[in-house]
């Protein structure tokens, strides 16, 4: 099922906040995983694998270093979704 | 079915591209009861890819530079299963500062030789006794025998693991245990792609593997592994097979 912007942003933010434990509030779209969010590459594996599982996507190896921002990956799951 | 019957313990599923992944779904499929190891913040990932597998198998926790993991294995691997058939040793580790051979510290080098080496000695003895007669170990190397480009102390780590499994099978081989290696070509894995200048590997093999290669499968080896860990290899330990279209065969 499409879920839109929004949906998939609280989506990734819930997935965000149970990994790290940060606020949910803090994720937005404009934030980078790494710069701002400090997200590492372990904890950034475990949120891709659960977005996966939670939005019904596939996002490959080679596209997660290109999902800088929330935004992107926001962009690339809806994209998905078709 | 090829696994009928018999119970394996996997390590090394990290995502569902690790090789060990494929070896716990065919071993699935060939009728095989899996449980898989995993440890520290893995755990949430191996756990959420466990679900990918055709039946979702238990998920122990090993560290296999933790004692007391080590010591706990065979007691938390009995809350699953009874015994063994089959133990998987799909670990490799090395920091970044092996891979630049002249000036890695013994730091790097001892983390990369108990991880990567010792740990199949570690894990065997933490699984013997849940295993008996007819047993087999399956870990996997990439061929030791030369120097490649960047690989450097964790091919001396590999060497040492090699070495490891030929004493292995000397001494677990009067229980009726074998010990034996797949030696893969480069793959596409969460490990593979933490050494930097893997992508000089993919390009070689293709071209010289006379049956070519291809870096994004993982199956080939995998396939390898499940017939090791069958009674189809009654006789055969302390081997290496090579499950790499044929690379190590070749002069130029
Ligand atoms: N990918 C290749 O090109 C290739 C080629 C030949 C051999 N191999 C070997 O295959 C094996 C599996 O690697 P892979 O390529 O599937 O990559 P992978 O990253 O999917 O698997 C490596 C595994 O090692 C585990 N590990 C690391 N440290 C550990 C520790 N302290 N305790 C327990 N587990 C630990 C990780 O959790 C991970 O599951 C390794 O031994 C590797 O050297 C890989």
């Amino acid at each position: 099922m499409a879920s839109t912007e929004q949906e998939i942003l609280e989506g990734l933010a819930e997935i965000v906040n149970e990994e790290t434990g940060l606020d949910p509030a803090e994720v937005q779209l404009d934030k980078s995983f790494t710069d701002d969010l400090d997200i590492d590459s372990l904890s950034m594996m475990t949120i891709v694998v659960n977005a996966e599982e939670r939005f019904g996507v596939r996002i490959p190896d080679d596209e997660v270093k290109n999902l800088t921002t929330v935004g992107d990956a926001v962009r690339f799951i809806q994209g998905s979704q078709g | 079915m090829l696994l009928h019957g018999k119970t394996l313990l996997v390590t090394g599923v990290l995502m569902d591209s690790s090789i060990a992944f494929h070896v716990a779904r065919l071993a699935q499929e060939q009728g095989a009861e899996v449980v898989l190891t995993s440890f520290g913040r893995t755990m949430k990932i191996t756990s959420t890819i466990a679900r990918r597998l055709p039946r979702t198998p238990p998920v122990v926790e090993l560290d296999v530079s933790s004692e007391e993991d080590l010591s706990a294995l065979a007691d938390r691997v009995r809350e699953h299963v009874p015994h063994l058939d089959g133990v998987v040793h799909s670990i490799g580790f090395a920091p970044q500062g092996a891979f630049t051979f002249m000036d890695a510290s013994w730091e790097d080098v001892s983390t990369a030789v108990q991880i990567s080496a010792f740990s199949l000695q570690a894990l065997a003895k933490a699984a013997l006794p849940l295993m008996s007669a007819g047993g087999s170990i399956v870990g996997l190397t990439f061929d030791a025998r030369y120097a490649w480009p960047v690989y450097d102390w964790m091919g001396v780590a590999k060497a040492a693991f090699e070495a490891t499994n030929r004493y292995l099978a000397r001494d677990l081989g009067p229980q009726g245990i074998r010990a034996n290696l797949v030696s893969a070509g480069p793959i596409r894995t969460t490990a593979a792609k933490s050494i930097p200048g893997f992508e000089r590997f993919e390009q070689e093999w293709g071209t010289r593997a006379p049956l070519g290669w291809d870096v994004n499968d993982a199956e080939q080896a995998a396939r390898a592994c499940v017939a090791l860990l069958s009674d189809w290899f009654p006789a055969t330990t302390g081997e290496i097979v090579h499950v790499d279209g044929g690379f190590h065969a070749m002069g130029v």
